[in-house]
């Protein structure tokens, strides 16, 4: 494997490709008593119209990836969980817009850990009876949804903001969408999705480099994958479709989240971009930079309030949002206050002080083999080494910042979504 | 890892965790106090009231500033519930010195923004400002108001306050919506004071520091709280046997329903024979995907979304959640008390007992990668156990866990209190 050094951060990876495409990363940590690995596809809750093997176009039912990730679980030796469970380990798995990720983190037995991780996720065990029957489980995961505000403040902001992306579709689905998946859509999905070119492998903790690569190597499919390419829609406006939507759940006081529509960055640029626009974010919304403490002065946010930015293939939006009694009072100072920044310029020490505190935060989070392993793994599907971020700063300006809160930051690239208490 | 202990005055102590492991390092500052109606709401507001301003940084552009400053030092107050206790904390984590661009230490610095913040506040006619009262009040109320929000949460949370009311425990660690709002900078002020002189004090630091350091810099910066003090710390475990079990309802504008099981440990606590029995056992029951709950209730019978369990150590109390859907409650009810019965008849394999074991042994040892963890346990130990830690041991005894000792500590689990949140339209159904 070949050994990359990061001195400032004082880490070392481990990095190799194997002959069927897969590309592994492993970072050692001897000190620590977890062993941690994270198994991802390039394939997430928006990828539901893609060009498989022989050049056709597939059509699929939206919460398909989510689904085939309940349903990777089923080995013809009985459920994945159970097997890791029996054996110590804690494996789960999440699926977001983009991305399906399994993982487990254990404190022994390791190598038997990953090979049941690499064996479950590369081989599809589907039948009619357990895929009817999860129809059922996902139904009840979907329906907790729907009473879960944060994630439908989430979702609607999502569908005001986009034409025709395909971030805006909830991925788990619906009951009604779920209803038609069937063990073929699965096996297809799967094929192509789940091959290991279009996959990461990442390991952190108390492991050795070698011995990912030797499993990986023995559990593994051998052939070399085919591309997979999925349709991200017709060509998306840089306005947002509509400013405003609300609804009513059962809440204490109006919960609401702001988006600003943003431009996706080029490939190679993805983690400048992340970087650019949290502090972008830092700037605008957060606790040192003046716009923060004038509404928590006011009593229009409280300590629920933050901000993100987000971004998937062909989207990338800025987030912020909490709790409100005035969320559209909220909006117009965000409106007025980038419009400031943008006039006026960003004050320097501000500036300077911020990139400090990024560059710390994102130190601190080294801590978590979790952290690491995912960061890892996305930033690899975005073309990107994570790890260079110390570097990236230093290229950063405050002219970048301004730049984009001007073209970001504004009225029509803005929409918000509000839970409404009910009556 | 070097763990050291130390007494600074009667009441105040020092625990330090010497690790070169992590990226960063971890000051907390805790005061413990009884969790009692009549304190908790000024407990809870005091942290935030302190982190809206002191002298040298008057208010939160200001100590945000300082803690960019300090390298983006993640700097948070606390309340937390430990048994029948009210933890209030300054807690910060801060990247370790070797990672400072300009090679400066991090300790320091940090350690004297807590300071200021805890000791220093900004005041008025020898009080706290009445706009951060008024306004940490009003957003503490908020914060109480919006459990509700989170429906899982909340269903364990009555749960808690009808099984426990009466009790000590079952007293919101975050007060009460009223007291929050009605807070007065006087008021706010006596029980400041009263919480500087008379609250257990327990200093802790996670890092590659040294004890002497870290000694010198709680020295140098928290000076006025190294005095004697006298604080009992308990926790009333109660068994009520015989008792009839209490099943409440609460309806809500709900899709998906909520069943909670509270039950009674029978006496066992952290600091008994059995605990590490009681632990297995809740691995068994609920603890895992390996669980009978998990693998019985959820998957076989697809009766809920989630089962699981979990056993508050110091409360000697094991609660049971699921989200199930309206006509399916009382077979999901009678489906969770069948599997701990056969817990309790010793229908279990061998194999689920080792599973269980092993996600216990696992779970103890991981919470050696996370300062966070490291932080709350010691604080736990501390207060209750009397050693700092007691992991290494703890994992063997669960290590020599026998299928005998676990159906043993099952049959004296007693289900206390069953709670449902029903949807409006899942009435119907009742």
């Amino acid at each position: 494997m070949n050994k990359l050094e990061y001195g400032t951060l004082r880490e070392t990876i481990y990095h190799c490709v194997l002959p069927n495409g897969l590309h592994i990363y492993v970072d050692p940590r001897p000190e620590y008593e977890k062993q941690f690995a994270f198994f991802a596809t390039r394939y997430g809750g928006m990828d539901l119209r893609f060009q498989g093997e022989n050049g056709q176009w597939i059509d699929t039912p939206a919460g398909v990836a989510h689904f085939l990730e309940h349903k990777m679980f089923d080995t013809e030796d009985g459920n994945a969980l159970q097997i890791m469970a029996a054996n110590g380990a804690m494996d789960n798995a999440f699926t977001s817009s983009s991305i399906t990720g399994y993982y487990f983190e254990s404190t022994k037995g390791f190598a038997e850990n990953l090979r049941t991780l690499l064996s479950f996720v590369s081989v599809p065990w589907f039948t009619k009876e357990s895929v009817d029957k999860e129809q059922g489980i996902i139904g009840q995961e979907i329906r907790m949804g729907e009473d879960d505000p944060d994630s439908e403040v989430y979702y609607r902001l999502m569908e005001a903001m986009y034409t025709n992306h395909p971030i805006q579709n909830r991925v788990a689905g619906t009951v009604e969408s779920i209803a038609g998946i069937t063990p073929e859509t699965l096996y297809q999905c799967h094929r192509a999705f789940y091959q290991p070119g279009n996959m990461v492998l990442c390991a952190a903790g108390n492991i050795s480099p070698e011995q990912v690569e030797e499993i990986s190597r023995e559990i593994l499919p051998q052939e070399p994958s085919f591309g997979v390419q999925s349709d991200l829609g017709q060509e998306e406006p840089a306005q947002v479709k509509r400013r405003y939507t609300e609804r009513r759940m059962e809440v204490s006081i109006p919960m609401f989240t702001i988006g600003f529509k943003g431009d996706p960055s080029s490939r190679g640029k993805g983690l400048r971009q992340r970087l650019l626009a949290g502090l972008v974010c830092d700037v605008l919304f957060g606790s040192s930079a003046p716009l923060y403490n004038r509404l928590y002065q006011q009593g229009l946010i409280n300590g629920s309030f933050s901000s993100a930015y987000d971004a998937a293939p062909g989207c990338a939006y800025l987030m912020a949002g909490g709790e409100s009694r005035d969320p559209e009072k909220v909006l117009a100072e965000v409106l007025a206050e980038s419009g400031r920044l943008a006039t006026e310029g960003i004050d320097a020490p501000l500036w300077e002080r911020l990139k400090k505190a990024a560059y710390g935060s994102m130190v601190r989070q080294l801590n978590s083999l979790e952290e690491v392993c995912i960061e890892l793994a996305q930033a690899h599907f975005e073309g990107e080494d994570y790890l260079n971020f110390p570097k990236c700063f230093q290229d950063i300006e405050k002219a970048d910042a301004e730049a984009m809160l001007r073209t970001w930051c504004v009225e029509d690239r803005a929409a918000m979504s509000v839970i409404q208490p009910e009556r | 890892m070097e763990q050291h202990w130390k007494q600074l005055a009667q009441g105040v102590e020092l625990a330090v965790n010497r690790t070169d492991k992590f990226k960063t390092g971890l000051l907390c500052v805790t005061f413990t106090i009884p969790l009692r109606q009549e304190t908790a709401t000024a407990g809870a507001l005091i942290p935030e009231v302190l982190c809206r301003g002191s002298r040298r940084y008057p208010d939160m552009e200001r100590i945000s500033m300082a803690a960019d400053e300090r390298y983006g030092a993640a700097f948070s107050p606390g309340v937390r519930q430990r048994g029948e206790s009210q933890c209030i904390s300054l807690l910060c984590s801060f990247i370790d010195d070797c990672y400072a661009l300009d090679g400066a230490g991090v300790l320091e610095p940090v350690a004297e923004l807590m300071g200021q913040v805890l000791l220093d506040p900004m005041t008025e006619g020898g009080v706290f400002l009445r706009e951060y009262v008024e306004s940490e009040g009003a957003n503490l109320a908020d914060r109480i108001r919006a459990r509700i929000n989170d429906k899982r949460s909340w269903a364990m949370f009555r749960l808690i306050q009808e099984m426990c009311a009466g009790e000590a425990y079952a007293v919101d660690k975050l007060g009460d919506e009223e007291k929050a709002l009605s807070a007065t900078p006087e008021w706010l002020w006596k029980n400041y004071q009263w919480l500087l002189d008379q609250g257990k004090i327990t200093f802790y630091y996670g890092g590659s520091a040294s004890l002497e350091r870290v000694e010198e810099t709680v020295r140098t910066y928290f000076a006025p709280l190294l005095r004697d003090r006298m604080v009992t710390v308990d926790c009333q475990v109660v068994e009520k046997p015989g008792a009839e079990v209490n099943t409440v309802t609460d309806t809500m504008e709900v899709t998906q329903g909520k069943l909670s099981l509270g039950f009674r440990t029978g006496g066992i606590t952290m600091g008994s024979p059995q605990y590490p029995a009681l632990l297995v056992c809740n691995a068994l029951y609920g603890g895992s995907s390996h669980s009978k709950l998990f693998l019985n209730v959820r998957e076989k019978m697809s009766l809920c979304y989630y089962a699981s369990s979990m056993v508050d150590k110091l409360k000697g109390i094991m609660v049971a959640a699921s989200g199930v859907e309206f006509a399916q409650f009382d077979r999901a009810q009678t489906a969770m008390l069948d599997q701990m019965e056969a817990i309790r008849q010793g229908q279990f394999t061998q194999e689920e007992l080792r599973a269980a074991v092993g996600t216990v042994a696992n779970s103890l040892r991981s919470r050696l990668d996370s300062q966070g963890q490291m932080e709350d346990d010691c604080l736990t130990q501390l207060l209750f156990g009397g050693g700092m830690c007691q992991g290494q041991d703890l994992l063997q005894a669960v290590e020599r866990v026998t299928a005998g000792q676990v159906a043993q500590v099952a049959q004296g689990i007693r289900l206390d209190t069953v709670y449902r949140l029903i949807g409006k339209e899942g009435a119907a159904h009742e």
